[in-house]
């Protein structure tokens, strides 16, 4: 680039820079108290859009002054939805409230903005160091987390891209701009930093050859087509921080040498579709995008494509081919999309995580990032930990920390004095990991060696009550309908071993049963074209390998130990705990499976359950009545007495 | 059995005829144009994918394979109040699909269908992404979390109730007849 215009480049981002800080400056400097309200799909499911309209309500009735902030996610779902509120003439510390429902919202308007009590019982912690609240940086959910990516989401206004320009955003780009790309590429490399999609190709590597092909016309593809059932961090992403994601676009389009990229995001996250959108706009409007990006000779255009829904859209060349026009199924490699990708042009696609990872490593340099992490997986991971564990949410922590620190100290282990069985990792195509394997350290490498793998980010947590052949049977159960069809290993395969998979969930496994399945497990992996079809048997070679016991209890005792698969349980009601008194298991049943004896105690017609487990959860404690059994045949058969006939 | 488009429909198609006449021709538009059709009458009826297939010049059976690969489309319409069940991972281990076969026993559709009356429809959706709230349930736009089987009942029971509320306020209005 020439001087001139690095001067340009300098002078058109400060004055971006200037009028973004001036604005931040304004809004803190108002003498009002801030409620600030995290606003992603996650938050809104969980009740902010009334909370929000509870604070708006409940300030105009108590004509209490106060600036109401909506941001993104900042990952803690058990906490949704939150909110933190700043008031600094109470004397308090900003302060963070969890499960904060509309009435909470109307109660804390009322006695905190108005009166100065902040109700320290429903207080999670302060924001920041003080003498009277405990500070949220204490507890292990928050100061074990290493946020690099995810930094700023749930701190900004996703829709306002002045405050991401005021946190620093797009100096990166300014700084970028007056570099060589050859420069951008190498410091990338030295990074280390590897694809947050999964398969953790280095992504240096991936810019290089994508920039080295003679051809002109490049494209780049952020991928979003988050399909995994379980995992949700790129959406929040997209949702929290759009700026971050388009800032590495751009960086990523410059190294390249791509002049057009798409946003390839799934459509059933309609939030993220409009956010992303609307950042491309605003970008658009300050001269972020399109011709001479800060006055620099760099075009760049950014497309939003919405994904219809194919989890095999998550793999590249299928990806591609949805974007053209097509079924979205796999195709050979070489040649790979950066020789040859959509419409025949040479095409980068990257993870959103990875791209939103370029803007810190390039402003931070490699060397920082590299000390971040372990030796061959350098950066941090982001997990959303689900199912079983205390608090749920999305975790970013450094490479290396093992299972057993994000699971028992940073999630809050497993709820209900339960025990610990399996964590699932990585979705449909990765693995069950038990117990023994809590201490492997979470990196690319490490996860591979024991089955699993990174995969998307997916983490999902079991305890003692969950049956690891049920769940393969539920991941089969979606890779097989995902599967595009072509191979014929995967389409017919995935078929058969879900097949059997039922027929062992159900009771009617048989000898053998377990050897066939690992025979077309490995023959699938070996038959198919694309990462879908190459690790959908992940799921049951794993649980093969570490929870055999579950798979011959139901082949040879016809008996599920977790008491999870439904055809192989029973329902029954102890007659000498059962109160004559009380209805509640009738009630409650969905089918009027439970009766009335001759005595009023109550029994289970076990041909009408459905064995939903209602009557379980409705029976008082003090009671405890209904027990649950496997094998079915271990609960007494009650006859049931005629219907008395009604009084008219 | 497709049911018959109703007049209102029929004159949203019209419009998308005209919308579509600027939309230009080539391949990789196709995704994007069953994606707007399905936003305006929220499914694809037949005639629709008649219309696409003239429009860009293809098989009608070319565009009926690439929509059914896809999930996001679907083929009859959904019902007034479209109820949709999480079956994401976190969902399943809590039990979601004793709350989809719920709404299948109560509704008496299978999942995928319309009840005769248009009110209701079932559908599985893979993961919604709060997964903190399983098994979770979605019915128009609303979330239900931490669902249970006699949740479903009421929820149900509400809409049914609200529709018989509104039926005889009309009435009411209408004392003519």
């Amino acid at each position: 680039m020439n001087p001139a215009n690095k001067v340009h480049t300098n002078s058109q981002y400060n004055a971006l820079r200037q009028k973004a800080e001036k604005k931040r400056q304004a809004f803190l400097n108002e003498p009002v108290p801030k409620i600030h309200i995290g606003m992603a799909t996650c938050g809104i499911a969980a009740g902010a859009l009334d909370t929000k309209a509870a604070f708006e309500d409940a300030l105009a009735r108590h004509s209490v002054n106060a600036r109401i902030h909506t941001v993104g996610c900042i990952g803690h779902c058990y906490a949704e939805p939150y909110v933190i509120i700043d008031h600094p003439d109470s004397g308090f510390p900003p302060i963070f409230y969890h499960e904060v429902t509309p009435g909470k919202a109307g109660m804390l308007t009322n006695l905190f903005l108005k009166e100065g009590d902040p109700r320290f019982e429903h207080v999670l912690g302060a924001t920041v160091q003080n003498e009277m609240i405990p500070w949220i940086m204490d507890f292990p959910r928050f100061n074990l987390e290493k946020r690099v990516v995810m930094e700023k989401c749930g701190r900004i206004d996703p829709e306002d891209i002045d405050e991401y320009i005021a946190e620093d955003g797009y100096s990166t780009l300014a700084d970028i701009l007056q570099r060589s790309p050859e420069e951008i590429i190498k410091e990338i490399k030295d990074s280390g930093l590897r694809g947050r999609g999964g398969a953790g190709f280095s992504t240096g590597r991936k810019w290089e050859l994508c920039a080295n092909t003679s051809q002109n016309d490049k494209l780049l593809i952020c991928n979003a087509d988050e399909g995994d059932p379980g995992a949700y961090m790129d959406r929040t992403i997209l949702e929290s921080n759009p700026h971050q994601v388009l800032e590495g676009m751009i960086i990523c389009a410059y190294a390249v040498g791509a002049d057009k990229a798409i946003v390839y995001v799934r459509a059933e996250y309609p939030l993220a579709v409009k956010i992303i959108t609307q950042a491309i706009q605003q970008a658009k409007e300050l001269g972020l995008l399109g011709h001479h990006i800060l006055g620099s000779s760099f075009d760049l255009d950014i497309d939003v494509f919405q994904g219809s829904g194919a989890f095999v859209c998550g793999e590249e060349t299928a990806l591609i081919r949805s974007i053209e026009g097509f079924r979205g199924m796999a195709r050979h490699r070489p040649p790979y999309p950066v020789e040859r990708g959509l419409w025949g042009k040479p095409t980068v696609i990257n993870n959103v995580k990875t791209l939103a990872t370029v803007v810190p490593v390039l402003s931070n340099g490699s060397a920082w990032y590299r000390e971040i992490g372990t030796e061959n997986s350098p950066g941090t991971a982001i997990f959303s930990v689900v199912g079983n564990v205390v608090h749920p949410g999305l975790v970013e922590i450094p490479m290396g920390v093992t299972l057993r620190t994000l699971i028992f100290d940073i999630c809050g282990g497993i709820p209900g004095k339960k025990k610990f069985k399996a964590v699932q990792i990585g979705g449909p195509s990765g693995g069950c990991l038990p117990e023994e394997l809590l201490d492997t350290p979470i990196d690319f490498d490490s996860l591979t060696e024991t089955g699993a793998m990174m995969g998307s980010g997916g983490m999902v947590v079991m305890d003692e009550d969950t049956c690891t052949v049920d769940i393969s049977r539920y991941f089969l159960d979606f890779t097989q309908k995902e599967s595009c069809g072509k191979c014929t290993f995967c389409r017919i395969g995935t078929f058969h071993l879900l097949s059997i998979l039922e027929r062992i969930t159900k009771g009617e496994g048989r000898d053998g049963d377990i050897e066939q399945l690992k025979q077309l497990s490995e023959d699938i992996k070996n038959g198919s074209l694309c990462g879908l079809g190459k690790t959908a048997p992940n799921p049951v070679l794993t649980s093969l390998r570490y929870f055999i016991d579950d798979y011959e209890a139901h082949i040879k005792e016809k008996r599920c130990p977790a008491m999870m698969c439904r055809p192989l349980i029973a329902y029954y009601i102890d007659l000498d705990k059962c109160a004559r008194g009380c209805d509640a298991c009738v009630g409650c049943c969905p089918v009027e499976a439970v009766f009335n004896t001759s005595n009023r105690k109550k029994g289970i017609d076990q041909i009408l359950c459905v064995k939903c487990g209602e009557c379980l959860v409705a029976c008082p404690p003090e009671y405890d009545a209904v027990i649950k059994v496997s094998p079915p045949e271990l609960a007494p058969i009650l006859e049931r007495p005629p219907e008395p006939v009604k009084k008219a | 059995m497709l049911p018959e488009l109703t007049a209102e429909e029929k004159s949203i198609l019209d419009d998308v005829k005209t919308d579509l006449a600027e939309i230009s021709k080539e391949r990789s538009k196709l995704i994007p144009i069953l994606q707007f059709i399905q936003s305006k009458i929220n499914y694809l009826p037949q005639v629709a994918i008649n219309l696409v297939a003239d429009h860009l010049d293809i098989s009608p059976s070319e565009v009926y394979g690439v929509a059914t690969f896809y999930n996001q489309f679907r083929f009859n319409p959904p019902g007034r109040n479209p109820v949709k069940v999480c079956m994401g991972t976190a969902c399943h281990v809590r039990g979601g699909d004793i709350i989809l076969e719920n709404f299948e026993r109560k509704l008496e559709i299978k999942e995928g269908e319309t009840t005769p009356d248009r009110e209701f429809s079932v559908e599985r959706v893979a993961c919604v992404g709060c997964c903190a709230l399983a098994p979770v349930a979605i019915m128009g736009e609303t979330v239900h979390g931490h669902m249970q089987p006699s949740k479903v009942e009421g929820l149900v029971l509400r809409v049914r109730i609200e529709k018989e509320k509104q039926e005889r306020e009309k009435q009411k209005n209408e004392p003519g007849k």
